[in-house]
């Protein structure tokens, strides 16, 4: 009897212990349970930005992988990618019916500038996050007025100032031309570019020249840049646009320095078609590994995410570095899913994305790591600068803040 | 100088290709009286069947031939599932189903094929022609295949009976139908032909702006302008109004009214054309009577 009373009351106390335990630790907002982390992703599947769309592809593969391996603390990660075709009132539509329909508990990496800016406003008066939008506006780290919105890739002002430090170190006197893409994304990074230039800008940028993405091609753009005699050009522009612009300013036989956007550094879709031959010398700026980057190729991270590509997305090409971003990105949340632990409340998701301290990927070149505040809502602000070859992107000085 | 000669001469071909895309344009107006807004996409769907016959070996002659048959057994085939059944009933109804196929090719396109850019080869030299820097090989190539494009559909239009009685279904239905013109059929031949000019448009941009399924969609617009200015019932017509507007465009873009208003040219021209000169410049004036 003795005995049997003791049994139970260490039972009990036990019962007590991991009730009161669980109920402090699990918390959940909608879209969380015991066996399941239910998020949104809104991406252009069709329409004119669809090659982007790859990106949804990627994270659908990677979060199966995931799975496969048994979850996250015990949770499969179900992802709702639906389309916008890049349309502003078709995302607000999407992000609508993902928070209110379908409950999701945030949405992750939706796509495009001006999709984002559509659906801002509206997660932020709703507290959903807005998570790891994939955009390199300047105005996704926002934490003061927009806590629940944050971007991941370094923002187009960085990139742009970066490429403004290189021009003031090697060529003080350069005569800068911009061809840029007349929207926000294009005035951002113009925008970073003449901060960094300072009050060099007004005498240094001789000419600039737009493009709408409505434009079959930007010959009459490059043809107005080259009269200008300047001796550098920044290359502001989508990639299907940046490859007219490289083939253009090759076969018009203009020699400036070609900066040309990391938007459109895809080896696969920006300088094949424009010709490899023709792109030799273009400086752009990286955080990521190249996939056929030979120097790369015993890195025990490229091997991992190349034997991920064979299993998960076969049809997926290496080539294509969207593929590699989409990894990285999903990798990051995975790693804001472990910090969070057994506390899924959207807040404490914001909390944790806002508490990545030197965290390394193994996509990412050396050197470089995400880092986020309560007060910096950029994950990435480090950046390389590198030179292409003929054959491939080649590194060099070193990574710059 | 040089500048403004390089601005004229890379307006001529983007000209070209408005003009190329104009002439099918004409081509279905021609045929059916009717604007269809598809025709850019179709182009775009027969230059992807003309890309995976180049991508599977095939020379390139024999893919550009085979691609202009298959464009124009696809213009027909549509005409005869899609079209004819909807007949007469509106011209609204029409609209909505080229709306349709412009998306339904558009989306296709992309799910096949994907939408990353890709490299479209030409049949023409490499190098620029005497080693000048203002126009590609390719550039001027396209804007000969343009020319003799125009040549056989105006001799076609001109002198042939069946272009004969193809304008007359599209003028007066009724009439030609009692004189024994075959409505129907000179209809979805028209579209076939209309399809296959598309095609070879589509070939011949291809390599200019690369392959990808949203290739037609700035470039129809043009065309439009290109058509609309020139004529809409009239292929010259449609041929000049497209180096015009290609012109147009580079000169009032780079020297008058900057970059960002280059689109707007355009625009401004169709709706320009249609207050004060409906016919276009070359059109012929149409008079009814009542």
């Amino acid at each position: 009897m003795k005995t049997g009373s003791l049994l139970q009351a260490t039972v009990l106390i036990g019962a007590i212990a991991l009730a009161t335990a669980s109920f402090a630790q699990k918390k959940y907002d909608p879209g969380a349970t015991d066996t399941e982390i239910k998020i949104g992703s809104i991406m252009p599947y069709s329409g004119p930005a669809s090659a982007y769309g790859q990106i949804g592809k990627l994270h659908m593969a990677y979060f199966q992988k995931i799975n496969d391996e048994g979850g996250i603390n015990g949770r499969k990660i179900k992802l709702l990618s639906v389309d916008d075709g890049y349309s502003p009132p078709k995302a607000v539509e999407m992000a609508r019916r993902l928070v209110e329909q379908d409950e999701v508990l945030f949405i992750f990496q939706s796509l495009g500038t001006p999709s984002n800016s559509a659906i801002h406003k509206y997660m932020n008066a709703k507290k959903v996050p807005h998570l790891f939008v994939a955009t390199g506006a300047t105005k996704w780290g926002d934490p003061k007025d927009f806590p629940w919105t944050m971007g991941w890739q370094p923002n187009y002002q960085t990139e742009g100032r970066i490429y403004a430090k290189d021009i003031l170190a090697t060529r003080p006197n350069a005569k800068i031309a911009v061809l840029y893409q007349n929207d926000d994304y294009g005035k951002d990074l113009l925008k970073g570019l003449k901060d960094g230039l300072g009050d060099k800008a007004g005498r240094l940028i001789v000419a600039e020249a737009t493009y709408e993405v409505s434009d079959p091609t930007v010959d009459s753009q490059i043809v107005s840049l080259k009269g200008s005699g300047a001796d550098v050009l920044i290359n502001i522009a989508t990639p299907k646009f940046a490859a007219l612009a490289i083939r253009k300013v090759h076969d018009i036989g203009w020699k400036p320095v070609h900066y040309l956007n990391n938007v459109s550094a895809s080896v696969g879709s920006v300088l094949v078609p424009a010709g490899l031959d023709k792109s030799v010398g273009l400086i752009t700026v990286a955080y990521q590994k190249d996939a056929l980057d030979t120097q790369w190729a015993n890195d025990p991270g490229m091997k991992e995410f190349v034997a991920f590509m064979a299993k998960y997305l076969p049809d997926g090409k290496l080539s294509d570095a969207l593929n590699a971003y989409g990894y990285s990105v999903a990798q990051t949340l995975v790693q804001v899913f472990k910090q969070c632990g057994n506390d899924l409340t959207r807040a404490n998701i914001m909390r944790q994305a806002a508490s990545l301290k030197d965290f390394q990927l193994p996509l990412l070149l050396p050197g470089i790591k995400i880092n986020t505040s309560p007060t910096d809502f950029y994950p990435i602000e480090s950046l390389q600068l590198q030179r292409f070859d003929g054959k491939q992107w080649v590194l060099f000085g070193k990574v710059i803040e | 100088m040089d500048a403004f000669i390089a601005q004229v001469l890379s307006g001529l071909v983007t000209g070209g290709i408005y003009a190329s895309v104009a002439l099918a344009l004409v081509m279905i107006y021609q045929a059916t009286h009717l604007v269809n807004f598809a025709q850019g996409e179709l182009a775009m769907f027969c230059t992807y069947l003309a890309w995976t016959m180049l991508d599977a070996g095939f020379p390139y002659w024999a893919a550009f031939a085979a691609t202009i048959a298959l464009a124009f057994v696809c213009g027909v085939v549509i005409e005869r599932v899609v079209i004819r059944p909807i007949g007469e009933s509106s011209v609204l109804a029409v609209v909505v189903v080229f709306i349709g196929l412009l998306v339904i090719f558009n989306s296709l396109a992309g799910w096949i094929f994907t939408y990353t850019v890709k490299p479209f080869p030409s049949p023409f030299p490499a190098e620029p022609l005497f080693g000048n820097h203002y126009v590609s090989s390719h550039g001027i190539g396209a804007i000969g295949v343009t020319l003799v494009v125009l040549a056989l559909l105006y001799a076609f239009f001109r002198f042939t009976s069946l272009g004969l009685a193809m304008r007359a279904a599209a003028q007066n239905p009724v009439s030609a139908r009692l004189v024994g013109i075959r409505v129907g059929w000179t209809r979805a031949l028209g579209w076939g032909l209309a399809a296959a000019v598309g095609s070879i448009a589509g070939m011949m941009v291809a390599p200019t702006v690369y392959l990808d399924p949203n290739m037609m969609a700035g470039i129809l617009l043009y065309a439009f302008a290109a058509a609309l200015v020139g004529g809409i019932d009239n292929p010259w017509g449609a041929v000049a109004g497209g180096f015009l507007v290609g012109v147009l465009e580079n000169l009032l873009g780079a020297y008058v009214i900057g970059t960002e208003l280059k689109l707007t040219v355009a625009l401004v021209l169709i709706v320009g054309v249609l207050v004060i000169r409906p016919s276009g410049l070359f059109g012929r004036v149409t008079v009814k009577r009542v």
